[in-house]
């Protein structure tokens, strides 16, 4: 037997009535193991203009790169106070902001190890289907080798990786259109 | 690595496209470069798994019971189950819901459609599906409401579906339409899938089963989450 699955249509402007009871903006307690870090930025349209209505979606690995999920096999230490997940939404300026660790690194195709990252699931108004991307860490080696990455052109790749900031913590923005547009997956 | 199943890609026409021209908004906010396509890995195959804690106390399956009062309008009950694309039922899944209240109004600040807010409606449902992949809950019909997209737009009577199967690349977010409503053809939301028999899943449809006597009209809406290729390829 085959359904197709249904289809996406878009959250709408007005998300906030369903979806703000499980807003999470950090997915780290305390006492979670890891290099804490702050990520904030804005998602801005094709016209530069910041998207106020936008909701985006986190999953990641814990430290150890091991994921809250029965399909991770891996012999790692799960750790039963790291969920994994988040939900943010943009405010007045477009802005959204949250609290994590960094995540270990996981296998990717092949057995061969990916970069530490972020998923991100990107709804809002005018979406008629989530997009994904990914938050990559900078000065790591192993972004040099990540396999993903590879697929993505070299000039485009910054687009992923966070930009730490000199009072601390990272920047990374969601630009939907033009000059420095997001890479998205089609995964 | 163990050998894993991959998820499927849609049938074109399934899903729709980003670039949607008659949903003026999708213009600026669509990608403009091709997504890269990339194989599955262990990221995007989990995902957040959720329990009752997530869904929470009260009465979160029946949204006419969230007040002191009841709210105004007709009384529905909408069920359905979770399948996967082979049929298979999607179990503990997280089913969240929001709608308009009868005359057509969010109860949200960026609302300013001239409709009454109803003081006993919020709009927000959330439940987990049972072991089967069923849910099921109680509500009142959302009215339609305009909205600027086009001269005299309407949005056809909707709910707002947002789902979380086993994986991240099972998120779905969508909206449940009611049977026969003349505003359908017009919509530019709904008509954004190609395929027609991919909008018409979206339209529940009236069931005697779930119709309750003496209490509420049924509708029925099944909803299928990507399913996961025969084959495995390794991982
Ligand atoms: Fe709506």
């Amino acid at each position: 037997m085959h359904l197709p699955a249904t289809a996406s249509q878009t959250v709408g402007p007005y998300f906030a009535i369903g979806l703000d009871a499980l807003l999470r903006d950090d997915l780290a307690p305390t006492g979670v193991p890891g290099h804490r870090v702050t990520i904030a930025g804005r998602v801005l349209d094709g016209d530069g203009t910041p998207v106020t209505d936008a909701l985006l979606e986190l999953w990641q690995a814990n430290a150890e790169g091991r994921y809250a999920h029965p399909d991770d096999r891996q012999e790692r230490a799960a750790d039963p106070r790291f969920h994994g997940f988040g939900r943010v939404s943009t405010d007045a300026a477009g802005a959204f902001r949250f609290a994590t660790i960094v995540p270990g690194r996981v296998p990717g195709p092949d057995g061969a190890l990916q970069a530490p990252h972020i998923l991100v699931g990107v709804f809002m108004r005018g979406l008629l289907k989530q997009l994904v991307t990914r938050i990559y860490f900078p000065d790591d080696d192993a972004t040099a080798q990540d396999p993903v990455l590879a697929l993505v052109p070299i000039e485009r790749r910054g687009t992923l990786i966070a930009r730490p900031e000199p009072v601390g913590g990272f920047t990374w923005n969601v630009i939907l259109q033009g000059e420095g547009e997001t890479v998205f997956f089609d995964c | 690595m163990h050998p894993v199943r991959q998820y499927r890609r849609a049938q074109p026409g399934t899903q729709p496209e980003y670039l949607h021209p008659a949903y003026t908004s999708t213009a600026k906010r669509s990608p403009t470069r091709p997504l890269v396509r990339m194989p599955q890995t262990l990221s995007e195959m989990t995902g957040p798994i959720f329990g009752h804690d997530a869904v929470g106390a009260g009465p979160h399956d029946d949204l006419t019971k969230q007040h002191a009062g009841e709210p105004l309008g007709e009384r529905i009950v909408v069920s359905g189950r979770v399948l996967d694309e082979d049929g298979g039922p999607v179990p503990h899944a997280l089913v969240e819901v929001w709608q308009c209240n009868a005359a057509g109004r969010y109860r949200h600040v960026n609302d300013r459609h001239d409709a009454p807010i109803d003081p006993n409606f919020s709009g927000c449902g959330r439940m987990l599906t049972d072991a089967e992949g069923r849910y099921r809950f109680v509500t009142i019909k959302p009215g339609a409401y305009p909205w600027r997209n086009h001269h005299n737009a309407w949005r056809p009577a909707h709910i707002h579906f947002s789902l979380f199967g086993r994986a991240f690349l099972t998120r779905l977010v969508t909206q449940m339409y009611f049977p026969g409503d003349p505003l359908l053809p017009a919509d530019p939301i709904f008509n954004s899938t190609a395929d027609p028999r991919a909008r018409d899943r979206l339209v529940s449809t009236f069931d005697w089963e779930t119709t309750q006597p003496e209490f509420a009209l049924g509708y029925r809406f099944d909803i299928v989450l990507r399913g996961r290729d025969a084959t495995p390829a390794s991982a």
